[in-house]
């Protein structure tokens, strides 16, 4: 097993910077996702790891031995693709056989291996079969064994799960957290549904547009997210935003938009003046963090029940506020109805408050 | 008052009579045109057991003196031509080596076209749409000129191989342009599993991505041993010894000694000439079929 380090990575085609001075640092053993939306860089970065494409500037570390300029066979890396990439004129056995076959391992060695993998992957029954007569599930589990059978250092996944129906994927997002974990192989992986990156990653690096926006765990992400990007990308439904700006008032700061003002508190307030750099300020809470109350209290929000979403465990209601839609998530024995006057109490300790022009996270 | 029940008996009886009228016409349109075709077969097999021909049409008189060329000299008059067996192992040569040297430069040259980046490479492509524009005859004397000057003409078998670089030559753009086509299909995603699962470029080209055009380089095959085998012009010009001489240009010559003519002889050496590519063709067939779909993707 190997640990990762990218330094100042960079990926231009032509003008196009898709990945730009990229730093991380994956430890050995660790499972880290490259999350983001399609095109942030997050395929080009896995491959240039994987050594597919050569990087324009920076250096890539496995341990410490620069591999940057190594080709993709020796750099003994397993890789899993989202279309999966079975080689379609050989059976199941001889897919997974192929990196064996290419080391020149002998006969009674490959057909050990193949058969240990197929037994762990539980596709021993589909050996003989070809790669066009299995279902989107059992290909993939075939590309995830032909991967593991030549024991590689590092596993590098990109977007594994996003072709298989929604029930298989929550079943595999497990069967995969649990195979990493039993074999200790250092993992990246490549998606763009934070809920996979939160339920499977030790550490997630969220992209955007070439450039890394946040690398931490998905607790910190979730609770500490350092920019408006991250508060937006992590979390469904998504973080809500309203943009304002702070007055001071004499013991205590206000946070005021055209619709309603919201006491801070003292201490807050001072923590937010100190790391403003422009007057207008973006007011972030998820939608959990907010209670919704019938009748009228200190501190609260006056909001309109503009559509509600019942999900079973717990309904989704969409609130207005002047003539902005907000996601509120509340109990699902909460009785509502369309165009109710309610209000919002804030939980204070957990909103987030981005400063506007650079968009960084204040608190 | 019309039932429910006749009515759509009566709109099936017309949509019986429309789907038969369909097939009728179908079958007719398809089928005419063969009509010609498989009669000349048909004829040119009959005449070719056929000891005598009634007004040069009816066949009549089972023999099989007329396949004697492939156990004797062919005679025509006074003169006597070489054994068919070594004009059509020069022949299956100059196909054989057509069709190899086309299918190892156009895999390669095709991969190149399609995989990689180079300077000129869109011109490179256009550049070899346009050669198309040109007949290769009008090469004809410069290549003359250049057989001539490498030493590979009037050689006996060098020549043919001479041939064979020329026709190869000729085919080579035409094949790597249909083979690219091939190339451009296979997704990324495979090579890349290759080159990851261990393979070098090449290796990943011999084990992983040439498989899987199988039916490209089966019909490049087909069609550059078709034109191999049916080459008359460069034979003709450039080879002069008759123990060299191909089967079409065989059959140009027996065809010109018009005086002696043996037109249901002709007609059986015509069926000979046909074997080969029939064989080749039934072969390469199954490999032309063979496509493969759902490796890649649900």
């Amino acid at each position: 097993m190997v640990s990762v380090r990218l330094i100042n990575l960079c990926k231009y085609f032509g003008k196009v910077k898709a990945v730009d001075q990229l730093n991380l640092e994956i430890k050995d053993r660790e499972f880290v996702a490259l999350l983001g939306p399609s095109g942030c860089g997050k395929t080009t970065t896995l491959l240039m790891i994987a050594g597919i494409y050569k990087p324009t500037k920076g250096k890539i570390y496995f341990d410490e031995v620069d591999v940057t300029n190594w080709p993709p066979k020796d750099r003994n890396i397993g890789m899993v693709f989202q279309s999966y990439a079975l080689y379609p004129h050989l059976s199941v056995y001889d897919n997974i056989a192929f990196p064996l076959k290419l080391k020149k391992a002998p006969k009674n060695v490959i057909d050990k291996k193949v058969k240990e993998v197929a037994k762990l992957l539980r596709i021993d029954e589909l050996l003989d079969r070809k790669p066009a007569q299995l279902s989107g599930g059992q290909k993939q589990r075939v590309a995830l064994a032909r991967a593991l059978a030549k024991e590689p250092d590092l596993f590098l996944m990109d977007e594994p799960l996003s072709n298989l129906d929604a029930k298989l994927r929550v079943f595999m997002r497990a069967e995969l957290k649990r195979l990493q974990k039993e074999l200790g192989i250092t993992t990246i992986y490549v998606t763009h549904d934070q809920v996979e990156a939160m339920s499977m990653a030790d550490r997630i690096a969220v992209l955007n547009a070439g450039r890394l926006q946040q690398y931490g765990t998905p607790d910190e992400l979730y609770g500490k997210p350092s920019n408006l990007f991250v508060a937006g990308f992590i979390g469904a439904p998504p973080m809500n935003f309203v943009e304002g700006s702070l007055v001071e008032e004499p013991n205590d700061y206000l946070f005021v938009t055209n619709e309603f003002k919201l006491s801070l508190g003292l201490e807050l307030g001072e923590l937010v003046k100190k790391g403003m750099k422009t007057s207008r300020i973006i007011l972030g809470f998820r939608p959990e963090h907010v209670k919704i109350l019938i009748k009228p209290e200190k501190n609260t929000i006056k909001a309109k029940v503009y559509v509600i979403e019942p999900l079973g465990r717990d309904i989704i209601v969409n609130v207005k506020i002047g003539d902005k839609v907000y996601k509120v998530i509340a109990p699902p024995d909460i009785v509502l109805k369309p165009g109710q006057d309610i209000w919002l109490k804030l939980d204070m300790d957990k909103i987030h408050i981005f400063d506007k022009k650079t968009e960084k996270a204040i608190i | 008052m019309m039932g429910v029940k006749e009515k759509k008996m009566k709109a099936g009886r017309g949509y019986i009579l429309h789907t038969i009228l369909k097939y009728i016409v179908v079958i007719l349109v398809a089928v005419i045109p063969l009509i010609p075709i498989w009669c000349m077969y048909l004829w040119l097999i009959s005449q070719s057991f056929s000891g005598r021909v009634i007004l040069g049409i009816v066949p009549s008189n089972f023999t099989i003196n007329n396949w004697r060329f492939l156990w004797a000299p062919i005679k025509m008059g006074l003169k006597e031509y070489p054994n068919i067996w070594p004009i059509t192992i020069n022949t299956l040569f100059l196909a054989l080596g057509t069709s190899g040297l086309v299918v190892f430069i156009s895999t390669l040259g095709g991969y190149a076209l399609s995989r990689m980046e180079f300077k000129g490479r869109t011109t490179l492509m256009e550049f070899i749409i346009a050669l198309h524009a040109f007949p290769a005859i009008i090469l004809l004397i410069a290549m003359f000129i250049i057989l001539n000057k490498l030493g590979l003409y009037g050689k006996g078998i060098i020549t043919l191989m001479g041939i064979i670089l020329i026709k190869a030559g000729l085919e080579c753009p035409m094949a790597s342009w249909i083979i690219k086509g091939f190339f451009d299909s296979i997704p990324w995603d495979i090579e890349w599993a290759a080159l990851v699962d261990g393979c070098s470029r090449l290796t990943a080209w011999r084990r992983v991505i040439l498989p899987l055009i199988l039916p490209g380089v089966g019909a490049i095959a087909i069609f550059s041993f078709l034109s191999g085998w049916s080459e008359f012009l460069l034979v003709f010009t450039y080879v002069k010894d008759e123990t060299y001489y191909t089967l079409p240009v065989l059959i140009y010559h027996l065809i010109g000694e018009f005086k002696f003519i043996d037109w249901v002889m002709l007609a059986a050496i015509g069926l000979f000439y046909t074997i080969p590519t029939l064989i080749f063709f039934s072969v390469s067939q199954k490999v032309l079929l063979r496509i493969y779909v759902g490796g890649v993707k649900g």
